[in-house]
């Protein structure tokens, strides 16, 4: 046995490998609820890997085919719907477990030096997962496919100038049509999968180099014992690895009585409207992007037309997301921990997760003038939160915080 | 053998030299990449004029042609509705009613009147219907004063319902809706009194 460890140790550095992101890698002893998230993460990751390989061997990336093929996956292929809904289940899945993980990020201020770099590559990666996400609902090229398409690639059509070449440039062809579906099938199976799972694995390198944030915002390496070890710390192996198996089972439970009892979750997973087949010549009645998009789509529509263009709105929606990878620099507070936090911040978060969802609700909601006034209000409140930040996260009163890890 | 020593300066200048030249060769690779995105041969010739027979189109009527894979809609105005066009009271709600603001551009030069048709055939329009704003198709509504559209101020025309962009029936876009311009005329001719051909305007 030892032989063989050190025959492969002189070749490949396994024992290493092992002993410094898991038997080895000391993690805080006070983790809570909120620090599931990340592992979940990459079983969803893996999971949505799988059922798309198995999908991709039925699927026809041909406009007149894709849809028919989607169909036959889930009548004619033996257990296709079931690769089919886990994939599908799966998506909405990812964005569930990535809110909840980036909330974490806020609550324990885990984006604040010294993991600046941990929180940006993360948002390159939920930026490139929603562009995953988008490209993977066009392929079974429904009614919302098609238009939820058209939208949201019109975007480009508004830039100033290269618009109108750029659109045609992305598509391929004069509107959406197979060009953009069989490109679009390439960068969902290929080239942004590649692209996540490169960003995972820097994420989850620099993780390590730097070590995990806690509930306490404390840095468990500055107390070590006589062996260099983090007295608040206990190894990810077997300690978490066990608690995260018990996880993934209650995670499971809930995800299988999804992809069992509500694939379609009454429209949000699957939107009524992608049960027909796509019509470039009608519009459906009511058009909305999945749940995981409304709240980018609701300050879209929040910001009027200006200068005769739909850029204004264009350049709100993607400065809403951008915005977020500045967030390490402009939290000016001593501490991280929200056990920690002054009363102001405590609002800010509390406003900003309230405009947040309802940016969300709004975004699936007809547009009236009620909606519209909403949208807009809670646009401002969204920018305010990241705007205001230097200024109220340097007033009010901050707690002391501890030396070592609370219970 | 000589003495040798490092020369730093010729070693920068071949590491930058090389560089370069290796960027160059690398725009000059990705090249073809790039390109291959731009609608091919087959999208080309798929996107050429087609021809709408409007020999059996009534006043009211409106029908859907897709010309380079984007809804095109002919319909035929009755001779109120064509009238209303150039009412004050109309043109009192729309944002740029006679095409000399935001949507300059939005039709060719033959088709810039109030009507946004071919001079002597007014009662027949031809135009996109992809709504300026966002890209989806809008809905024929040409009755005036429908409740849901806003009872006295609709006048008839096309709603979108995506985001509630209004336009009348020439196209041209309502005041304080969010799309910012008139929907596009596509270029087209008469071949014959009842021949339309979408996507070449007429001799000059």
């Amino acid at each position: 046995m030892n032989n063989k460890q050190s025959w492969i140790d002189q070749r490949f550095p396994l024992t290493k490998v092992w002993n410094e992101h898991l038997a080895e890698y000391y993690t805080p002893r006070n983790f809570n609820f909120w620090y599931f998230f990340g592992s979940l993460a990459m079983l969803v990751l893996v999971m949505q890997l799988v059922t798309g390989i198995f999908l991709t061997m039925h699927f026809k990336p041909d406009s007149a085919q894709a849809f028919a093929s989607v169909e036959y996956i889930m009548r004619d292929v033996e257990w296709g719907w079931l690769m089919r809904y886990l994939h599908s289940t799966g998506a909405s899945a990812f964005f569930v477990v990535i809110y909840l993980h980036m909330y974490r990020g806020l609550l324990y201020g885990s984006y604040k030096a010294p993991r600046e770099l941990i929180w940006i590559l993360g948002m390159v990666l939920y930026i490139v997962l929603m562009a995953e996400a988008f490209m993977g609902y066009v392929l079974p090229w429904g009614q919302m496919s098609f238009w939820g398409a058209q939208v949201i690639i019109s975007l480009f059509g508004s830039v100033p100038v290269i618009g109108p070449d750029l659109l045609t440039w992305i598509l391929g062809d004069y509107a959406v049509g197979d060009p953009a579906l069989n490109r679009f099938f390439s960068l969902h199976v290929v080239a942004l999968p590649l692209i996540l799972v490169v960003l995972v694995f820097l994420h989850i390198v620099a993780l390590h180099a730097v070590g995990s944030n806690n509930p306490d915002g404390i840095e468990i390496k500055k107390n070590k014992d006589k062996d260099g070890i983090p007295k608040d710390g206990i190894p990810f192996h077997p300690y978490y690895v066990v608690k995260d198996i018990w996880v993934v089972v209650a995670f499971l439970m809930i995800f299988c009585a999804v992809v069992f009892f509500a694939p379609a979750m009454n429209g949000y997973f699957l939107e009524n409207a992608n049960f027909i087949e796509a019509n470039p010549l009608k519009t459906p009645d009511h058009i909305a992007p999945l749940w995981y998009l409304t709240p980018f789509y609701s300050v879209l529509r929040a910001i009027p037309p200006m200068f005769g263009s739909q850029f204004p709105g264009v350049l709100g929606m993607g400065a809403a997301l951008v915005i977020l990878v500045a967030l390490p620099w402009l939290d000016r507070s001593p501490v991280k921990s929200i056990r920690y936090r002054s009363a102001p911040f405590k609002w800010a978060l509390g406003i900003f997760v309230i405009s947040f969802i309802m940016l969300g609700w709004l975004g699936m909601q007809p547009v009236n003038e009620l909606n519209a006034f909403l949208a807009r209000l809670f646009t401002v409140l969204y920018f305010a939160f990241f705007i205001l930040m230097p200024w109220y996260t340097s007033i009010g009163k901050t707690k002391p915080v501890p030396e070592r890890t609370t219970e | 053998m000589p003495e040798q020593t490092i020369d730093l300066k010729k070693r920068r200048f071949l590491t930058q030299a090389t560089s370069v030249v290796g960027a160059v060769g690398m725009g000059f690779v990705a090249w073809p990449f790039v390109s291959s995105w731009k609608p091919s041969a087959r999208a080309k010739a798929a996107g050429a004029p087609v021809d709408v027979d409007i020999s059996k189109l009534e006043a009211g009527q409106l029908v859907r042609v897709l010309w380079r894979k984007k809804p095109v809609w002919i319909f035929r105005r009755g001779t109120e509705a064509n009238a209303a066009l150039s009412s004050p009271e109309l043109e009192a709600l729309l944002a740029d009613p006679n095409g000399s603001g935001n949507s300059k551009s939005q039709q060719p030069n033959y088709a810039n009147n109030t009507h946004r048709t071919i001079e002597g055939n007014e009662d027949v329009a031809v135009i996109v219907g992809v709504c300026t704003h966002l890209g989806c198709s809008p809905t024929y509504r040409p009755e005036p004063g429908a409740a849901d559209l806003g009872g006295e101020s609709w006048k008839g025309g096309f709603y979108c319902p995506c985001h509630g962009s209004k336009f009348d029936l020439a196209g041209r876009v309502y005041a304080g809706v969010p799309a910012p311009t008139n929907l596009v005329i596509p270029p087209y001719h008469f071949v014959s009194d009842t021949l339309i051909r979408i996507g070449v305007g007429p001799a000059a």
